[in-house]
């Protein structure tokens, strides 16, 4: 088994090394998308104008009461039947795999502000600090720690599920996985190249975060 | 002090939570450079109250005017006038991600413009007056409750309030603490600042308050100088709290 793993290593590394580079550009463009799309949503869903917070309620019931899979195939469907311009199934995947993140990004980032003391809020206030200035140097500093962490979660979930874009056949490692299968029919050697490779990514990304996480705490204790 | 301006004029205030009507119809003034202690029981509106006037509490009746503006008028930009009423909480909240000098700063280099450098002058100014000033780079997790709540007045301060509110200042605080704090409000009161304060310190209320106003039921059942009041109070609901709390 390990024999016939690091052969067919060599022999196709480069189509895992491609799979991979587009599993890493699928993570990016969705994680930082869904980010401030998730940032947007969570301070429409704190703002005072109740519509608004409806509307993202109802956004969000909907993502998190749909499998990500469905969704996928909605937008898959979906978008390039109402775009005016041509839509590639990977673009059509990207933003499905972006509006799914989105609301579980908007939830962490709106209870990490929900979490910090109101007293904070109130203490600024009095001072008569602004709302945009209470949010941004009272409030969101002090987020931040709560975020972050779930966030991190958040992350490393989004890049797995990328791996769901395999269905569409948009290039990435799962799909990789599909193509040397195919090719060799040497599946579970294939698979375990491309489970290793997840493994090493999500492993760097917990790491990375967790540096990051520790030095964010250091600098305010 | 009753010949100085009116600085709070407050106007048949009404505030209800829900169903519970916590402040019913309470008319008052606070002249410029009093000290005005308000007690009572629990529940009977006293943090409400003060914290109606500086709009924390949103009233649902009535008028605040403060420094002949109507600060319940929804055009009213409270944050401007919130500048000039400083406020000290029960639980200090003092900004834990800021150094104790940020904490002070931060409020009037952003919306009063000061020059940072001016601003970092009259800190120290202030740390100093209080006896924090080896505190200055520290965090807050590093100072004691009573250290915090004497941050909590400096940062106050700096804003140069015309009034400052104290909702319970040393209510949670060890008892050795509570002494530091007075002392700090005693030197503030001393000096000419209009201070109103929610208290349960009868012994400090006595000795620094020009008048005392005394709440029961969402209404000010009774007011008076501090003599007036501790010794012969007329109203029965006044000496029965008095008694139980002296």
């Amino acid at each position: 088994m390990v024999d016939s793993v690091v052969r067919l290593w060599q022999k196709y590394y480069y189509v895992f090394f491609n799979g991979l580079w587009g599993t890493l550009w699928l993570s990016a463009v969705s994680v930082l998308a869904a980010t401030v799309v998730g940032a947007l949503l969570a301070l429409m869903k704190l703002s005072k104008i109740r519509v608004l917070d409806m509307i993202v309620n109802g956004f969000m019931a909907v993502i998190r009461g749909t499998p990500i899979l469905l969704q996928l195939y909605f937008f898959w469907l979906l978008l390039p039947k109402i775009v005016p311009f041509e839509m590639s199934d990977t673009a059509c995947i990207v933003v499905a795999l972006i509006v799914n993140a989105s609301s579980y990004v908007a939830e962490v980032i709106r209870a990490g502000i929900q979490a910090v003391d109101s007293g904070q809020t109130e203490a600024a206030k009095s001072l008569g600090m602004s709302s945009v200035n209470t949010m941004t140097r009272i409030v969101l500093p002090q987020a931040i720690k709560n975020i972050l962490p779930a966030l991190g979660n958040q992350y490393i979930m989004m890049v797995k599920q990328t791996s769901l874009a395999s269905v569409f056949f948009v290039p990435e490692l799962m799909t990789s996985y599909k193509t040397v299968q195919s090719a060799t029919f040497l599946a579970l050697p294939s698979l375990i190249i491309v489970g290793v490779i997840y493994f090493v990514v999500t492993t760097v990304l917990t790491k990375g975060l967790d540096i990051f996480e520790r030095r964010l705490q250091r600098s305010e204790r | 002090m009753s010949d100085n301006r009116v600085l709070i004029r407050v106007e048949n205030l009404h505030k209800s939570f829900g169903e519970l009507k916590v402040l019913k119809d309470i008319t008052e003034e606070i002249r410029e450079g009093e000290v005005v202690t308000i007690i009572g029981p629990s529940g009977s509106g006293k943090s409400t109250f003060l914290r109606c006037l500086n709009m924390l509490e949103k009233p649902n009746g009535g008028k605040v005017i403060f420094e002949d503006v109507d600060l319940s008028d929804k055009k009213v930009n409270i944050v401007k006038h919130r500048q000039k009423i400083g406020m000290v909480f029960q639980l200090f909240n003092v900004f834990p991600h800021l150094t104790v000098l940020e904490n002070i700063t931060i409020a009037p280099t952003l919306e009063k413009k000061v020059p940072k450098e001016a601003a970092r002058k009259k800190a120290v100014e202030l740390l100093e007056r209080v006896g924090l000033l080896d505190k200055k780079d520290e965090y807050p997790s590093r100072l004691s409750g009573g250290q915090k709540q004497r941050l909590a007045i400096v940062r106050a301060l700096a804003m140069e309030p015309d009034v400052i509110l104290f909702d319970e200042p040393t209510s949670a605080l060890d008892p050795e603490m509570v002494g530091e704090v007075l002392d700090v409000i005693k030197d503030l009161a001393q000096s000419g600042m209009t201070i109103v304060i929610v208290t349960h310190e009868m012994g400090f209320a006595r000795e620094v308050s020009d008048r005392i106003i005394f709440m029961d039921d969402g209404q000010i059942a009774e007011q008076g100088t501090p003599e007036e009041l501790f010794k012969n109070a007329k109203n029965p609901r006044t000496a029965e709290f008095l008694s139980m709390v002296l």
